[in-house]
């Protein structure tokens, strides 16, 4: 029943996520390197590009989840609002989704069970699905 | 449990995998590491004394330069929607962005109250000319807009513009915070933009529903109005509002709304008075049923009762109405049905559609409690008609 909003800030996280893949592919080709560098026995540079390897990632996988957590806050639920019709007549209920022109009281077709009488539209609203957090103070 | 200390495994893997304090680094021994871990503290230390209020401040200021990139999404997106429904239903064949832009960046200043004597009348021109203009700008923008869509257009608009203003106030504090580096700057407005976003999230619902034309929590009094004339003769009274007289639990009950379903909230001052000046002052009772807000814990669509003009605004029609009021000792009632800032300018809550038939058997009550067979009462649901018609 919801519809999400794309904004411009999703495709500015898509550009950070890229950068941030390459900041990890680099990270992981030190490491890569310390390991080598290790078993040819080059103990102080091991030492180091192994720092910069684990540091590269810790930052890499810090960036990526803030990011994630900035473009879901970005996100606007929208729900659907639904137009609800009636015939006073025979009772006969009806929903559809909202179009422009709808307002409630506005005068329909004729309904199609009872041909004599017109259907109206009796409501227009959005339902929403999620229940607020309730403090029981 | 294993039996064997851990600082034997520590040393066995040390062993085999033949890594010696003295190799790593190039550092030698134990008094190394602690030497380097000592001046780290310190350091640390030093740090935080001298700069922890950047620190923190730059921190507060990431989170609100999170806020300013969402608000100025909103805003963006808004100015699109507005221009986007204007090309559409205006039909227009021009670039009507510039003009848009211009639009949004209108002001209205409110009267000298050096001297408050005439204030109400001051501010009620400046209203009405301000409502003109607008209403004039969207008459140029969209040539096409008439009637409904032309009010539609016009809250629209509004919406935009109040976007607009929002995200540059905003803007202006997080500049000024950054070029005096002021933590009291950066530390109140922190504080006050949850409700900030909160709000501006509300009108960005609020545009899609005006320009689509969709009922809108304040439109709760007009609904309520609506559900009470439906059938009845309706005729227009001053200004942009419409009154019914309806038979009502042996009474009469004029029933008022400002008129629908285009997006407009009428003068219900002008309204009120012109209609109890028709009834020379005979009226029993007048209720003003709107949306109020609700404070936190308290459930959307709840109905409440009280006293006094239930009305919003800048308080010229509140004003207009207690006038006559005292002037005739008529006696005032409210029913407001609560729901939060977000809930009143954007699209319809169920919770909020239900509440009309509480308030319904509400007025009903009221009428019946404190008020004598054959008199005259005045019923009026305030608020923004938009969708609902009558």
């Amino acid at each position: 029943m919801t519809q999400k909003q794309t904004t411009t800030a999703n495709k500015i996280s898509t550009y950070l996520i890229l950068i941030v893949l390459i900041a990890m592919s680099l990270s992981i080709v030190a490491l890569i390197s310390a390991v080598y560098a290790y078993t040819q026995n080059m103990i102080p540079p091991a030492g180091f590009l192994a720092i910069i390897g684990i540091f590269g990632i810790v930052m890499s996988i810090v960036s990526l989840h803030q990011n994630s957590q900035r473009s879901a806050a970005m996100k606007i639920e929208v729900p659907k609002v639904m137009t609800y019709i009636e015939c006073k007549n025979c009772g006969t209920k009806i929903s559809r989704e909202f179009q422009r022109g709808d307002f409630v009281f506005k005068e329909l077709d004729v309904c199609p069970k009872c041909p004599e009488h017109k259907q109206m539209i009796t409501g227009v609203y959005k339902e929403i699905k999620e229940k607020e957090k309730i403090y029981e103070v | 449990m294993s039996l064997i200390p851990v600082s034997d495994i520590v040393s066995q893997v040390s062993t085999k995998v033949n890594i010696h304090s003295n190799q790593f680094f190039g550092f030698g021994g134990d008094v190394g590491w602690q030497a380097i871990l000592q001046l780290f503290t310190v350091g640390f230390f030093f740090v935080i004394m001298f700069y922890g209020q950047r620190l923190q401040m730059r921190v507060m200021m990431k989170d609100v330069e999170g806020s300013l990139l969402k608000l100025k999404n909103i805003k963006d997106e808004g100015r699109k929607n507005a221009i986007d429904t204007l090309k559409e239903v205006g039909k227009s064949t021009v670039d009507i962005a510039p003009r848009v832009d211009r639009c949004l960046d209108y002001f209205t200043i409110s009267p000298q109250g050096m001297d408050p004597a005439g204030i109400v009348d001051k501010l009620d021109h400046i209203l009405d000319v301000r409502d003109q203009r607008i209403k004039d700008d969207v008459k140029i923008i969209a040539p096409q807009c008439e009637g409904t869509q032309l009010n539609n257009m016009e809250n629209t608009l509004e919406a935009a513009m109040a976007l607009n203003y929002i995200y540059k106030i905003v803007r202006h504090y997080y500049i000024q915070s950054k070029k005096t580096m002021s933590l009291y700057v950066v530390m109140q407005l922190q504080m006050i933009l949850p409700i900030v976003m909160k709000e501006a999230e509300a009108y960005s619902a609020a545009l899609k529903a005006f320009s689509l034309g969709q009922p809108i929590g304040d439109s709760v009094g007009p609904l309520i109005a609506s559900k009470l004339m439906l059938g009845q003769e309706i005729r227009k009274v001053h200004k942009d509002c419409v009154v019914a007289s309806v038979p009502f639990e042996g009474r009469t009950a004029l029933i008022m709304k400002a008129e629908g379903p285009g997006g407009n909230v009428g003068k219900p001052g002008d309204a009120i008075e012109t209609i109890i000046e028709e009834n020379e002052g005979k009226i029993a009772m007048l209720i003003m049923i709107d949306a109020g807000l609700k404070l936190e814990g308290e459930n959307v669509g709840d109905v409440s009762e009280g006293i006094g003009s239930a009305i919003g605004g800048p308080g010229v029609d509140a004003f207009k109405i207690e006038e006559k009021l005292v002037k005739y000792k008529i006696p005032i009632n409210a029913i407001i049905i609560k729901e939060d800032i977000g809930d009143a300018v954007s699209p319809m809550r169920k919770e909020i559609h239900n509440a009309a038939d509480k308030a319904i058997e509400r007025v009903r009550e009221l009428v019946v409690e404190r008020t004598k067979e054959g008199d005259t009462v005045i019923i009026f649901g305030v608020g923004n008609s938009i969708g609902v018609g009558q």
